[in-house]
């Protein structure tokens, strides 16, 4: 075994680092020295050798993100908008609002995925033969563990969230979420986590493990350093958000449905998200547990997953993936959801086969727990334990397969319109059973321990994640912005976006796929075989183009901006939608809607439509709201304070901020007066103004 | 109207007093007590098998010693849980089912993967007195 | 065309559409207030709390005979103390019901003082455990030791410290009750303590059955 280097940030004249073979707790052998070091106390191993001055690209970054950062700020402070900022947004309960601050933490750190992605690509494609790159395998290992990391924690789930958060209760006609506070404490807590990974660029470095950290390589021994455990902590603090949002949303969907609206009729996205919460909160839970595990191996010397003294690294693989299944359906099931409201919105069609739909919603959600060993066919646990899950995985591609159907059969005689959400579907369409397929295929163990970590892996999970994930997030994300901020996003731009994209797509992960199949390994930052080099410069153009991509979707968004007047949405209903949210103005007023509606069919306000039902100017009633609070912001910052003081060792402030944040939440806890009422003459003069918009139209 | 809070005071059809809210039935002393008589005698048994050796097998006790465990956990699920299918309109009955369906998928699952993984692939000296 | 508050239809065969639109209502004239999630919500939770004790007891079921030629559980495990640490958790449970329907009753005093012996059953529960890991520790059997050690002390920590959890929610809320009295708010709060707590107690039959009875047994 390579003896760890000398780890960046760790002091110096730090004893050597232990044998696990001794009883003594590794922590205890490193941090007790002869008198009390009041440094050591407060700074622990955090030293001016953690930050990045002598690595070029990093150093550059940081220059960049800084005077990017200075500016921004600057900005902000110049033009007066903290206090803004402060009341209407960072302590907003108002789900609209905390799912819109949700969908820009997805994008901003989709930038920093991207980024990684790009580096990545550019390695891959130079580094052959004599030619190294310009990474060494100690930054590149970094690199595809941040990507995968940021990517799935800090880009999907915040851009699913966000979604769900937006859209479930317009659509199933409630005020806000069941529990507002927590909502703004969960995105807070997201926003932790983030900053955690994100600081590790710059203070210290990142774990070298990929992006699941298996044992023994994620251990104290060989991983000593801080990266490790900035992803411990950057994921406790993230998860322990997610899950509180799984059971917010989860209890929404179930107390909180209009009168009428059984749950056979909810829309097919509300189904989703609610299959999605109950994955949130049945399968977070293994994570958070695997992870404290690992953590208790690393900072106490336990032996869950050493070695040696009875540990077994297999364990936590076996539970890592327990949860890693699951969390994969957390991602895709919402961008079904949003796939078949534009498919029955843009091809003005009832949704085929709703009941089949949601069959197949609950069916996906419960197989999901039945097939996690297929993400270890490999590691040798026989021949029936690997038959039965090969068979279940198989067996969960066919409720996706059915949905698939449903969707074709709804565009089939209907009036297909190609908005751009409309276009990210069918590219979903096409792109997603393509990987799914190639599931299948990989789901066959024999076939497995071939392509197993290859390339063809790499090419299969970004098939189904870019294909299902993503493009159903860019839909979602046309689809409700015009809902959102009462303007639609231009379409030239998002149809350059959407092109890019696709075609960027098959260029990146074809060449994989082939790539794989010859049976090339993942993870590599150099090759051997010059004869490989054309299929990664194939690639790394496909990731131009996404790039590309990337950028049209920005540019869409400034284009949009300043377009907005010729953009804008006057009804509030810029699609001729089905659903509840666009019975509502554009954006929606904090109380969403004056009057609770009473709900008789699914695709309510189609009906509603469809009996010219005329919405009320008259007898507005006080509407019972939460109020904002600072405690969410206050909290999160306190545990990914002390996340940040577990990972450099700084027990002291590790304390005190642990104790902080129970004393500031359990004061919290003290403040009984929440809520307030909005006065009826607010409402009517919001839904005057609305009154007077709808006029003004056509 | 005026702005004002309602945490404090009776919030609309919340003020039942003692009768329950959310359409839970009250707990009852008898309730209590049946099960926590139940319990104790469920908790008894089990140690009394271990502790004096009762059988000769240890499958024996531990089968026992199993059903003992599982008939406690639904006794405290129904009297001091005051679990039935009608609260939250049949929700809590069907999270704690899918829970425990969970759970037992977890729990074989693990054990069932990890042995064979370590019959299959860990060295052929006992593992127990391995340093 | 304003809505009045017409009766539902029935909304559906035979009807012409106008006069379907006027059977139909398409929203409540009155104030709706959706019914409070707290319980269910807290529900969840434990479901969820239920997920971590049973991947806590999975790698104990995993990890539990690998003594790495240390100590084993019937070396160790010393059953009549854990016999009157269950005991006091029971009790505790007990205790806590009586709490509950003192609440039931609106008495604030009586609640609070068999909410103050639920909380000394539940410390004497905890200063018991902790006295028998100091114990384990001290003779060289700490967590460290070997894989079995690590996932009982895990294991049963872990239920300590939510059984330590409970008594600082306990205080705060014996306070909060002190403070408000039995509104429904302080009402809707011991429920949920009462669930935790209950929950507590089926995580230790649990634990006392798969770590130290049967850690006893062959």
């Amino acid at each position: 075994m390579v003896p760890p280097q000398h780890p960046r940030g760790c002091r110096s004249d730090d004893p050597p680092l232990p044998d696990s073979r001794n009883n003594a707790p590794a922590a205890l052998v490193t941090t007790m020295p002869e008198h009390l070091d009041l440094a050591k106390l407060i700074f622990g191993r955090l030293t001016w050798e953690a930050i990045p001055f002598h690595e070029p690209i990093l150093l550059a970054t940081f220059l960049v993100v800084a005077a990017g950062g200075l500016a921004l700020v600057g900005a902000l402070t110049y033009f007066r908008v903290w206090g803004y900022l402060w009341h209407e947004w960072f302590t907003s309960i108002d789900h609209k609002k905390i799912g819109v601050m949700y969908v820009v933490l997805g994008i901003v750190m989709l930038l920093r995925g991207f980024a990684d992605a790009i580096m990545m690509r550019l390695q891959q494609s130079i580094s052959f033969g004599d030619s190294l790159g310009y990474l060494p395998p100690h930054h590149y290992d970094q690199i595809f563990t941040a990507h995968g990391v940021i990517m799935i924690f800090f880009v999907a789930m915040p851009l699913v969230t966000g979604l769900m958060n937006f859209v479930v209760p317009l659509q199933i006609g409630a005020r806000d979420v069941a529990f507002p506070f927590l909502n703004n404490f969960s995105f807070w807590m997201t926003v932790g986590g983030a900053v955690l990974v994100m600081m590790s660029l710059f203070v210290g470095e990142f774990a070298r493990t990929g992006w699941l950290a298996y044992p023994p390589l994620s251990g104290i021994l060989q991983s000593p350093d801080v990266g490790v455990d900035y992803y411990i902590w950057g994921l406790q603090v993230a998860g322990l958000g997610t899950l509180l949002s799984g059971i917010n949303l989860l209890v929404t969907i179930v107390k909180m449905r209009a009168p009428g609206m059984t749950m056979m009729k909810m829309p097919v996205f509300t189904w989703t998200a609610l299959c999605t919460n109950v994955l949130i909160i049945a399968a977070f839970p293994v994570l958070t547990a695997v992870l404290a595990l690992l953590a208790l191996d690393r900072y106490a010397g336990f032996n869950f997953f050493t070695s040696d003294l009875g540990g077994n690294a297999m364990m936590y693989i076996n539970l890592i993936w327990i949860w890693g299944h699951p969390e994969v359906y957390i991602l895709i099931l919402p961008a079904f959801g949003i796939f078949s409201e534009v498919v029955s919105t843009f091809c003005g069609k009832r949704l085929f086969g709703y009941a089949s739909m949601v069959y197949a919603t609950v069916v996906i959600t419960v197989l999901s727990y039945l097939v996690w060993l297929h993400h270890f066919f490999t590691m040798g646990s026989g021949a029936s334990v690997n038959s039965f899950f090969g068979i279940t995985t198989m067996i969960i591609s066919i409720p996706t397969g059915a949905k698939m159907f449903n969707w074709l059969f709804t565009m089939y005689h209907g009036r297909i319109r190609f908005e751009v959400p409309m276009l990210w579907t069918i590219g979903f369409m096409v792109t997603f059973v393509i990987g799914g397929m190639t599931g299948v295929l990989l789901a066959v163990p024999p076939a497995d321990f071939s392509l197993h970590n290859s390339l063809f892996l790499i090419a299969h999970f970004h098939n189904v994640i870019i294909g299902g994930v993503l493009f159903g997030m860019m839909a979602g994300i046309t689809y409700w912005f015009p809902k959102a901020f009462g303007y639609r996003l231009d379409p030239f731009w998002g149809k350059c976006s959407f092109w890019f994209w696709l075609v960027g797509f098959y260029v990146a992960f074809m060449p994989l796929y082939v790539l794989g199949l010859m049976g090339i390994t993942r993870r590599m930052s150099h090759f051997e075989d010059a004869s490989l080099q054309i299929w990664f410069q194939l690639a790394a153009f496909g990731a131009l183009l996404i790039a590309l991509g990337i950028g049209s979707f920005l540019i869409q968004l400034v284009v949009s901006f300043r377009r907005r007047e010729s953009l804008r949405d006057t009804t509030g209903d810029p699609w001729d939608g089905r659903t509840l949210e666009w019975s509502t103005s554009s954006p929606p007023p904090a109380y969403n809607f004056a009057f609770t509606p009473v709900i008789h069919d699914n695709d309510a306000w189609w009906q509603m439509k469809s009996l010219q039902y005329q919405r009320p100017q008259q007898g507005f009633i006080p509407i019972h709201m939460p109020k904002n609070t600072a405690a969410g912001i206050i909290i999160a910052g306190l545990s990914t304070l002390f996340g940040f003081a577990m990972i450099w060792h700084m027990w002291l402030i590790a304390v005190v901020s642990f104790v902080a944040t129970l004393v500031v939440a359990i004061g919290h806890t003290f403040n009984y007066k929440r809520d307030y009422y909005i006065p009826a003459d607010v409402v009517v003069r919001t839904e005057a103004e609305r009154s007077r918009l709808l006029a003004s139209h056509g | 109207m005026s702005a004002h809070d309602n945490a404090l005071d009776a919030h609309g059809h919340d003020h039942h007093g003692h009768d329950g809210h959310d359409g839970h039935a009250p707990s009852t002393f008898r309730g209590y007590m049946t099960g926590f008589v139940l319990a104790v005698i469920l908790t008894a048994i089990p140690f009394w098998l271990v502790m004096a050796k009762v059988f000769d097998k240890s499958s024996t006790t531990a089968l026992l010693v199993l059903a003992c465990a599982s008939v406690q956990i639904v006794v405290h699920m129904i009297y001091f849980l005051h679990m039935n299918a009608r609260s939250e309109g049949g929700w809590t009955m069907l999270a704690l089912i899918f829970t425990i369906v969970l759970v037992v998928i977890a729990l074989t699952g693990s054990l069932w993967v990890m042995f064979h993984l370590d019959q299959n692939m860990m060295p052929m000296h006992d593992m127990k007195n391995l340093p | 065309m304003v809505e009045t508050s017409l009766p539902y239809g029935s909304g559906d065969t035979g009807l012409p559409e106008r006069t379907r639109a006027e059977a139909l209502r398409f929203h409540e004239l009155s104030e709706v207030h959706p019914q409070n999630g707290t319980l269910l919500g807290f529900w969840l939770y434990l479901m969820s709390d239920c997920l971590i004790f049973a991947c806590l007891f999975a790698v104990y079921g995993v990890l539990g005979r690998r003594y790495a030629g240390g100590p084993t559980g019937a070396e160790l495990f010393e059953l009549p103390l854990v016999a009157l640490n269950t005991t006091m958790l029971l009790l505790s449970s007990i205790t806590y019901g009586f709490a509950v329907l003192e609440m039931q009753k609106d008495k604030v005093r009586t609640t609070l003082v068999w909410l103050g012996i639920t909380g000394l059953l539940g410390a004497t529960f905890i200063g018991i455990e902790l006295h028998e890991f100091a114990q384990l520790v001290h003779e060289g059997a700490g967590p460290q030791r070997s894989a079995f050690l690590s996932s009982f002390f895990t294991l049963v920590g872990t239920h300590g410290t939510h059984v330590t959890v409970g008594i600082i929610w306990l205080i705060t809320l014996m306070a909060q009750v002190g403070q408000h009295g039995l509104i429904p708010e302080n009402k809707r709060r011991l429920m949920c303590l009462s669930m935790f707590w209950h929950f507590l107690d089926v995580v230790w039959i649990g634990v006392f059955t798969f770590v130290y009875l049967m850690g006893v047994l062959p």
